[in-house]
């Protein structure tokens, strides 16, 4: 029985309530704003974020392996798609719930190195010991930031390949050797430009290399779109052909300060490349959609060949009713292939709250015996040579023969993404301009004004 | 002198009742404080400054509006959200109205008003990726019944000169029907005698429309078109989902533009300025148009 008078108990029961009101008020939204993946904050876990979903059950395994070696550690594993992953990435560092550790990528670390987001490897104990030695050649290099120290510890590696499908190819009378040794030159566009002709077939049934053959009416594409590649440095698209013709996008690399895109030689292969759309020989651009990419172009029969990275291995190799074939890029003006070398990293963010505990899972993760695991699993291949070695025997068991993504490391014949500052404003002026000239809206020359306003940026300072 | 009439016993409780009153209206209050008036207020002052999210903000003063009337893109894309705005809310509110007399003059059956209203519970981003599925150029069914039909396939996403009407078209899709229930509801408060009255006149249905119906409808097709307009020129999610901006620009809507400049490219300061320039914009249009339509009064009274 309460004492208290009844106007008092009156007030208080308002003032409760009213306060419950309030405290709701705070909570719901603080309720909404919790992130989902919550970085653990404690010394007895590393928060780990990756993007590629196909990847999570082999590091899942490190995972599992890494705890074995440190029983006191657990590794909790965030997997979110690539169109969210920088966002919240970048929000999680702003509200502090960043992961211990994350897989970077060469085009966005130099953003996060120039914010002074990331750690330096190199003063970390147990990432102390990581020796750019320790990789394939070209993989440590673009991790080195502008003061010299590391930021990413390289996991994995690609090169550019040809796929195709061999029931096409041959009933074209195309054999594997000759898409082996194909040639291109911006005059003429060589072997591999009358390859692409004999590839295409109209509604006619018409041949490109055929008289009478209608452009305008394609049923099969010689090569499949894959956008105009100005997001990606045209990684899939023209940087194989503007690299064997000898060009390099920027001065030095990394840390480059000036673009090249408005160099003739360049422009040249970029007119040669667009315009094979042009001639029906590569489907046009608006061919190209989310729900319509190379591998699915292949798979339908509307293009024969398809250029893409070696992490689309799996994915090419799983294409029912494809026999599949895979051929290296073609040798260019040089005499050489070329192929853009990328390759992923892990980093720790500066404010990481696992620090040492992030720093043994990147050693880990660098170590033979993740990278053997993750060369096991052969979705990518790992970083280190013998990881390398160990992902070309799974594919050779399946009966897969990836000689024309590992011959470019073996010959030498590999380029880096180019490492700069300003990358997403870049992306934002190479997505449209490139774009434009695909869709014959503009010629490649417009892509000195273009560069010239890349350079722009490099002359305004940070 | 005189005093005033209002002695009684409620100028002692009312500071009370405020105080209780105002304790309920806080959880709101502090919600809309918090979520609107600070976020508003915060990105107006970040409109003056350059801030990169990681860092501290520095104050650049007018260099943004002055980076914004010199920035092609941002013209461009303001003329792709008109282009957006004019389709969507041309053919939607036409669409709406007719569907929403048709209702009001033919049927009382709410299980039309149902399937009238269904494509507004499918959320933007996958009424997006659906109709992104049906007219894909290669794959999609809609492309393979224009083939079936004689017709050429059509890039409805992938070709400049389409991918803003199909956007449009597929907003209209989705939120037809609501502004269809909104014009109902309208129609609803129109006195069934002025119909009557109409019809001994002998007035055809269609005079009806023209002198009875769109004159009494004026305030809340006033208030349906500032709704869609603004909401209109808002449009995110669908092009997130559908084209991106793609291709070469020629879907990049204003909000999208906004979205890269921030969250890509990490320009908040400038972002924060194309924003308020947005809502300068959005102002002006509405105020213009409530005084135009006397959206206020009624010609019913």
């Amino acid at each position: 029985m309460s004492t208290a008078p009844r106007g008092t108990r009156r007030r208080i029961s308002v003032r409760a309530c009213a306060a419950s009101f309030v405290a709701l008020a705070l909570a719901l939204p603080a309720a909404g704003c919790a992130p989902q993946t919550v970085s653990a904050g404690d010394e007895h876990t590393v928060s780990y974020w990756m993007w590629d979903s196909a990847q999570q059950p082999a590091y899942e395994a490190c995972a599992k392996a890494f705890h074995k070696k440190n029983p006191g550690l657990r590794v909790k594993i965030t997997q979110i798609g690539w169109d969210s992953y920088w966002t919240k990435l970048t929000s999680s560092f702003i509200a502090g719930t960043q992961p211990d550790v994350f897989t970077n990528h060469v085009a966005k670390y130099p953003q996060y190195e120039g914010l002074g987001a990331l750690s330096p490897l190199d003063e970390l104990g147990p990432t102390r010991g990581i020796e750019a030695s320790d990789y394939e050649p070209g993989l440590a290099k673009p991790w080195t930031g502008r003061d010299g120290h590391r930021y990413g510890a390289p996991k994995d590696w690609d090169t550019i390949g040809v796929f195709y499908n061999k029931k096409i190819t041959k009933a074209a009378g195309v054999s594997d050797a000759e898409l082996r040794d194909l040639a291109w030159n911006p005059r003429d566009g060589g072997s591999f430009e009358k390859t692409l002709a004999r590839l295409t077939v109209d509604a006619n049934g018409k041949r490109g290399d055929e008289p009478g053959f209608d452009k305008d009416n394609v049923v099969r594409y010689g090569l499949a779109t894959n956008d105009a590649g100005g997001d990606n440095s045209g990684q899939t698209q023209w940087s194989s052909f503007a690299a064997s013709a000898g060009w390099s996008y920027t001065d030095k690399n990394p840390w480059g300060e000036h673009y090249n895109y408005d160099q003739k030689g360049f422009q040249k292969t970029i007119d040669w490349y667009f315009g094979l759309a042009e001639k029906g020989y590569m489907a046009p651009l608006e061919d190209y959609s989310d729900t319509n990419h190379p591998e699915t172009q292949l798979d339908s029969g509307k293009a024969a060949l398809a250029m893409h990275g070696s992490w689309m291995l799996s994915t090419f190799a799983g294409l029912k009713g494809v026999d599949l074939g895979i051929a290296p890029t073609p040798k260019g003006p040089t005499g050489k292939r070329a192929s853009m070398l990328g390759g992923l990293a892990d980093s720790i963010p500066k404010g990481a709250k696992n620090k040492q505990g992030a720093a043994k899972w990147v050693a880990f993760l660098a170590s033979d015996e993740c990278q053997n695991l993750v060369g096991k699993d052969a979705t990518v291949f790992p970083a280190t040579p013998e990881g390398t070695k160990k992902a070309i025997a799974t594919h050779r068991k399946n009966g897969l023969d990836v000689s024309p993504f590992t011959r470019h490391l073996e010959e030498g014949t590999t380029f880096s993404f180019p490492v700069t500052d300003h990358a997403a404003d870049i992306n934002a002026m190479m997505i449209p301009a490139m774009q434009e000239i695909y869709s014959g809206d503009s010629p490649a020359s417009s892509l000195s004004e273009t560069n010239r306003q890349i350079n722009f940026l490099f002359q305004q300072g940070n | 002198m005189i005093k005033p009439t209002t002695a009684s016993p409620a100028p002692g409780r009312a500071p009370g009742e405020a105080r209780t009153a105002l304790l309920f209206i806080a959880p709101a209050m502090i919600g809309y404080l918090a979520f609107l008036v600070w976020p508003t207020l915060r990105g107006v002052y970040l409109s003056f400054t350059s801030f990169d999210l990681l860092s501290a903000e520095k104050w650049v003063g007018l260099d943004n509006y002055r980076r914004l009337v010199n920035d092609p893109v941002f013209w461009d894309s303001l003329g792709v959200t008109l282009h957006y705005v004019v389709v969507n809310i041309g053919v939607q509110t036409v669409v709406a109205l007719l569907i929403a007399v048709l209702m009001h003059r033919l049927t009382s059956s709410t299980v039309l008003r149902g399937v009238v209203l269904a494509p507004y519970l499918v959320s933007n981003v996958v009424a997006g990726i659906v109709w992104l599925w049906i007219l894909d150029t290669q794959l999609g069914v809609g492309n393979e019944i224009i083939e079936w039909l004689g017709f050429e396939r059509i890039a409805f996403f992938g070709d400049a000169s389409w991918a803003i009407p199909t956007i449009a078209l597929v907003n209209v899709w989705r939120h037809v029907g609501y502004t269809a229930l909104l014009i109902f509801a309208g129609l609803q408060s129109i006195p069934p005698t002025v119909y009557e009255a109409g019809r001994v006149d002998g007035a055809s249905e269609w005079r009806m429309f023209r002198s009875i119906t769109i004159p009494l409808l004026r305030p809340i097709l006033s208030l349906v078109l500032i709704i869609t307009i603004i909401g209109s020129f808002q449009v995110f999610d669908t092009v997130s989902v559908t084209t991106d901006g793609k291709p070469a620009n020629a879907t990049n809507v204003l909000q999208l533009y906004v979205y890269d400049l921030a969250f890509d490219r990490l320009q908040f300061g400038y972002a924060s300025a194309i924003s308020v320039a947005l809502m300068l914009v959005l102002t002006a249009i509405t105020v213009f148009q409530y005084r135009l339509m006397r959206a206020g009064r009624s010609d019913l009274g």
